[in-house]
């Protein structure tokens, strides 16, 4: 696990307090993992869990994307959001498992919300670097962003806004027909992932979380992210995000 | 630096790193080379294994942080079995945390503790979120001194007591503690506090109150720790809010012996690192030889 302060190349907006902050870096990444970001300085204490959307070659150097949504004036992301070009972010990681994309088969669904959608892009790229194909249904509220980074030949894309101002109106989940697909995988507020985890039960479906919790230390070791399963504590830092649903309990899921 | 003498053990710098902010030690040394740090103070241990509290268990404040954990651990046999072993292999000295809701459990746990390579037992009657973290025992002297005396009498290994901040009265806790033969006080643990969710109506945390920690705690763990070493005569371990070099200077000259490094080891993984270089840089710069030099000079 790397501990280290990465140059910000770019650092901008892409829509209301939607961000993005692109970072040199070089090490393995897989899908789902994240890092915890912190300015160099020690403006804000913890720092703060953003996981993995995007990661390239560029030229010589190798580019590391996160997406991130900036809370109230004050908060740490929002002086995240204030880092420019040439400035350092302090980074510990990759940190968690990341998705195991050998366990996914057959028909493949992918459902992201909101800013549950950042994880998804990296792993819908390496899903069609292995030519499995998957239909990509993603959820928000009032505006949209990042769809058409979700757009290849090996998607299907379905769009849904809880105001009806782009897609279909109403929750991704009423968009998809769970008997229609073998594997979920989603990303996204716990309403939803609870929403989905249910309906994947009822229907007998394999489903994937990538989950979110509040960190203290994002290595393991405060077990402030701990939540409960039929396999015993599981630290969402360490032995997720990811998790398999069905050893989930649910009521600890919710804050 | 000179070695530390703390309780007959040679500690390489007067660095710890805190109790539950620190795991068993494995998740930092993949950052970092914790065999320089003086030693490790383990998450805390109860008798039986402990899932925690349910809810949200973190929750960041202006310079500091407000925890619930509730003490989640594998328990002290687990630890003994397990997780003690990978710990000896870290390079660095291991003080074993031990909490309890009875007497009983925390008898049981230093005798299973007794014939381990751990270093140093610190008993833990201070920790704000669960019944069995022993907060009980921490609140009134004369209960403290019943059961540290009654620890005492079966503990092989040198006892450091951790005293809590919500105790009725610091000195009179910490002159308890000593009278029931405790081998060395440490201080402070987190400040009971709280956090209310005003769209929700609701307090943060399902158990409403829970402790605070970090830089903001400092000032005050500076001043219980004054206190207390201008009392006993005993060692005494500072902490509480510790981020920088600077405030393991103002400790030991508040009078502790060796300092712990908590929520900062959040902040920044390797800061115990820096710490303890700036400590040497001071000394050498002061032309100070030992610690003992300034310790308790205020």
């Amino acid at each position: 696990m790397d501990y280290i302060e990465s140059k910000i190349i770019k650092n901008y907006k892409i829509e209301n307090n939607i961000y993005k902050i692109i970072v040199e870096y070089n090490g393995e990444i897989k899908a789902g993992q994240f890092f915890m970001l912190k300015t160099v300085d020690d403006r804000f204490l913890l720092p703060r869990p953003i996981s993995v959307n995007d990661y390239y070659c560029s030229g010589n150097n190798k580019e590391l994307v996160f997406l991130y949504r900036v809370g109230k004036k004050g908060s740490g992301t929002d002086m995240l959001s204030n880092l420019t070009e040439g400035e350092s972010l302090r980074l510990i990681g990759p940190a968690g498992n990341g998705f195991d994309l050998d366990k996914l088969n057959g028909n493949i669904a992918v459902i992201g919300g909101g800013i549950g959608i950042a994880p998804l892009k990296l792993f819908i790229d390496n899903l069609a670097d292995k030519g499995k194909e998957a239909h990509v249904f993603l959820g928000f509220n009032d505006f949209v962003y990042e769809i058409d980074e979700f757009q290849n030949e090996n998607t299907e894309l379905y769009i849904s806004t809880v105001d009806g101002s782009y897609g279909e109106k109403g929750f991704v989940t009423d968009l998809i027909d769970f008997d229609k697909y073998d594997t979920f995988v989603a990303c996204g507020p716990t309403p939803m992932m609870i929403a989905i985890i249910k309906k994947c039960r009822e229907h007998d479906k394999k489903c994937y979380v990538s989950l979110e919790k509040r960190m203290g230390c994002g290595i393991g070791a405060c077990l402030g992210c701990s939540i409960r399963t039929t396999e015993g504590m599981k630290r969402v830092c360490k032995e997720g995000p990811v998790f398999d649903a069905d050893i989930l309990d649910l009521s600890s899921l919710e804050e | 630096m000179d070695k530390i003498n703390f309780l007959g053990v040679e500690f390489d710098n007067p660095v710890l790193a805190a109790s539950g902010t620190f795991g068993f030690g494995e998740e930092f040394a993949e950052i970092f080379d914790v065999s320089k740090l003086g030693g490790i103070c383990s998450k805390g241990l109860t008798l039986e294994p402990k899932d925690g509290n349910d809810g949200i268990r973190i929750w960041e404040t202006p310079s500091g942080m407000i925890n619930s954990i509730g003490l989640q651990n594998p328990g002290v046999k687990h630890f003994v079995n397990h997780e003690l072993a990978e710990m000896e292999k870290l390079g660095t000295k291991i003080i074993a945390n031990l909490g309890g809701n009875s007497l009983e459990q925390y008898i049981e746990g230093v005798k299973l503790l007794n014939d381990t390579n751990v270093d140093i037992i610190e008993l833990n009657i201070s920790c704000p979120n669960v019944k069995s973290g022993g907060m009980a025992f921490g609140i009134k002297a004369e209960v403290a001194y019943d059961v540290v005396s009654k620890v005492k009498a079966i503990c092989k290994k040198p006892l450091m007591v951790k005293l809590s901040p919500n105790a009725e009265n610091i000195v009179e806790m910490a002159l308890a503690c000593e009278k029931a033969g405790a081998d060395a006080i440490s201080l402070i643990n987190t400040v009971k506090a709280m956090a209310i969710d005003i769209n929700k109506k609701k307090a943060v945390f399902k158990n409403v109150y829970a402790g605070l920690s970090g830089p903001c705690v400092k000032p005050i763990a500076l001043r219980m720790v004054h206190e207390v070493c201008q009392a006993v005569d005993i060692p005494v371990c500072g902490l509480g809010g510790i981020s920088t070099w600077e405030d393991v200077i103002e400790f030991i000259m508040a009078g502790a012996s060796m300092v712990q490094v908590g929520t900062y080891n959040f902040v920044k993984p390797d800061v115990c690192v820096d710490i303890i270089d700036g400590i040497e840089a001071y000394m050498t710069r002061e032309g100070i030889k030992s610690l003992d030099e300034i310790r308790g000079c205020i």
